[in-house]
């Protein structure tokens, strides 16, 4: 904590950052065009998903090629609620279904850290390009059971009809969901900080940066990554909640391999372990896309180049651009 | 006829394990002698098919476009090498993978761009068409028969290569210990160039192969891609004794699992809940046996010495 109130170079940024993600929205709100301010609810969406990975691969050094499980789950918990709230149909227990937020966003944390202490448990086992392999296949197998499972709509998905409620907000006004998200979004980077300062965080950390010393003055280290897993995973499928309703729309692809690849993309665009990393990737990554897409049908093509460059040449991403290199290696 | 059936569906099984042991070798081979994780692999897979479709088309030999595969693959995987994978190996697999992503989007997005979002087909060669008679009373398509065939001389030939020839005894020296390879004057870096152009070349033989019996679209290399990770996880990453076991048990286990839960829970449970419950469980299966070896061999079944 001590280290967030000095006004550094990278706090400044931090304050830009999270100051241009609310004025976009305002502005455009402002100016009548609704548009950015959906962009700017996907750019802080996307921030929050990412900020949970980047518990795991920032402080952890866990490179989870399966985020994108998590995401689709809190997804698929939203859809699969509010299309059980909306038909009357009880769930599974005699529980029934809901549109409300407040219980939508619970169930997504905790059945997303459920799944995630599973993953993690065989997973973390497991270390290196193993562990890359394995998440990347748990994330498969959770898309080939939605795919195939057809209650839910397969592979077609699963629509929203009307967004989910949340008390004394017009959830449907794209300006009040955005403030929803953004505020969570908020929240979440300030449990990101204050867990990076605790104890718990420097020896996460300390996994990352030798194990054997770790384990030497008597920390498990399985345990602390174990713990640092189903936090990351139950922040990204919080995330994966709002997604769908942003979306009104939950599919499979939300679960795709290439929505993991994303997720990585967005941290190391933004800066490997920062904790606005995710946010300065969220808003280039969507900045991009938007920007690219105008002019190119291609833009994954160039998006792929440019991410290319960026692995290649351009290290430490964005704030590493802005602010310099990281002052903790 | 359940017997009929039953073989024909372990003869799929086989086949899709020999593809699998394609991808797998590469994958495993690229791994073991670099220390790469590379996720272009599926690419360079369709880079073979869409090879031999397009050349099959314009000389009207399959034969023909199954050589332009290996060339193409081998020839774009030596040219991403050189650009791209040669400046990766000293950087965290965290990098090769961001860097392997991006070429994946850059294939995917450049085939497109070439040949259009639709698929192109591949005919099977006339010398392979038509079927072989199965004891039990059905039959069983002559190509897919070829392509186990082609799988076990693969296997052998490659066997062949790395325990018997010069290059064999470099990549398993390279696998061994890097540095000393480099050291005792082998030009190491054109060995990786050669590793990674074999390993290209083997996924763009797969592509062409399996291009005859499916479609062949952009986007085709993934699905195969993923399961050859569960491959060479379970076979143990490096090893290429590991990967034709794994190939061979995760495409025997996907392909019966797929026609044989259904049926055994219809025993218990109305048939239409029996096909969604075994659809479902069946996709899952090969994760959960993966998940269950690594339970108890963390490192896979056939674990390479170092790495």
């Amino acid at each position: 904590m001590r280290e967030a109130m000095i006004v550094t170079r990278e706090n400044l940024i931090n304050l830009i950052l999270a100051a241009l993600l609310l004025a976009v929205p305002i502005g455009a709100n402002w100016l009548g065009q609704p548009f950015y301010i959906t962009l700017a609810t996907r750019v802080a969406i996307l921030a929050l998903a990412a900020t949970g990975l980047n518990l795991a691969l920032g402080l952890g050094g866990l490179v989870s090629f399966g985020h994108a499980a998590f995401f689709g789950l809190g997804g698929y918990v939203a859809g699969i609620l509010a299309s059980h709230g909306f038909s009357g149909e009880p769930l599974l227990f005699g529980f029934s279904g809901t549109n409300q937020m407040w219980v939508i966003w619970p169930v997504a944390v905790v059945l997303s850290g459920l799944v995630g202490l599973a993953i993690g448990a065989i997973s973390l086992r497991t270390s290196g390009v193993y562990f890359i392999m394995i998440t990347l296949a748990f994330a498969q197998m959770v898309y080939y059971f939605a795919v195939s499972w057809p209650a839910y709509g397969g592979e077609d998905g699963l629509s929203i009809l009307v967004r989910n409620q949340f008390p004394g907000v017009m959830t449907m006004r794209p300006m009040s969901f955005f403030l929803i998200c953004y505020v969570i979004l908020l929240v979440s980077i300030g449990l990101f900080a204050l867990i990076r300062a605790s104890r718990f965080g420097s020896a996460l950390q300390a996994t990352r940066q030798n194990e054997v010393r770790v384990a030497t003055v008597g920390i498990q280290p399985y345990r602390i990554r174990l713990t640092a897993f189903v936090i990351s995973a139950m922040i990204t499928g919080l995330a994966g909640a709002l997604f769908a309703d942003l979306n009104r729309f939950v599919s499979p692809s939300m679960l795709s391999w290439h929505m993991s690849g994303e997720l990585i993309v967005l941290i190391i665009l933004g800066g490997t372990g920062r904790l606005f990393g995710p946010l300065a990737g969220a808003a280039l990554y969507v900045a991009f896309e938007y920007a690219l897409g105008g002019i190119t049908e291609r833009w994954q093509f160039f998006l792929g180049l440019i991410l290319l460059l960026v692995v290649l040449f351009a290290r430490g991403g964005l704030l590493g651009l802005l602010a310099g290199r990281a002052r903790h290696g | 006829m359940t017997f009929a059936l039953a073989l024909e569906q372990l003869l799929n099984g086989l086949q899709l394990g020999v593809m699998l042991f394609l991808m797998a070798a590469g994958l495993t081979l690229i791994f073991g002698v670099m220390g790469l994780i590379n996720l272009a692999h599926g690419s360079l897979y369709m880079v073979g098919a869409f090879a031999c479709a397009v050349v099959a088309a314009w000389t009207g030999s399959f034969w023909i476009g199954l050589v332009a595969s290996l060339a193409c693959a081998a020839a774009a995987g030596a040219v991403v090498e050189l650009l791209v994978i040669r400046k990766l190996y000293d950087r965290d697999h965290l990098d090769q993978v961001l860097a392997t992503f991006a070429l994946i989007l850059m294939f995917s997005e450049g085939t497109r761009w070439l040949f259009g979002s639709f698929p192109l087909y591949l005919d099977i060669p006339p010398l392979l068409q038509g079927a072989l008679p199965l004891p039990g009373g059905t039959e069983y398509p002559v190509y897919r028969l070829a392509i186990i065939a082609a799988g076990a001389v693969v296997a052998f030939g490659l066997y062949m290569l790395i325990s018997r020839t010069r290059l064999g005894m470099r990549i398993r020296a390279g696998e061994s210990d890097r540095e000393m390879i480099g050291a005792l004057g082998v030009d190491i870096r054109t060995l990786y160039t050669v590793v990674f152009a074999l390993g290209a070349a083997l996924a763009g033989l797969a592509g062409a192969l399996v291009g005859a019996l499916q479609s062949v679209q952009v986007g085709m290399g993934e699905p195969v891609l993923i399961l050859a990770f569960v491959v060479i996880v379970i076979g143990g990453i490096g090893s290429i004794k590991g990967a034709l076991l794994g190939a061979l048990l995760v495409g025997v286990t996907d392909t019966m699992g797929r026609f044989l839960l259904p049926k055994i829970l219809a025993l218990f449970v109305p048939p239409a809940q029996a096909g969604m419950i075994g659809g479902a469980a069946a996709s899952m299966l090969i994760y959960i046996v993966m998940a269950l070896i690594l339970a108890v061999k963390p490192r896979g079944l056939f674990p390479a010495a170092h790495a």
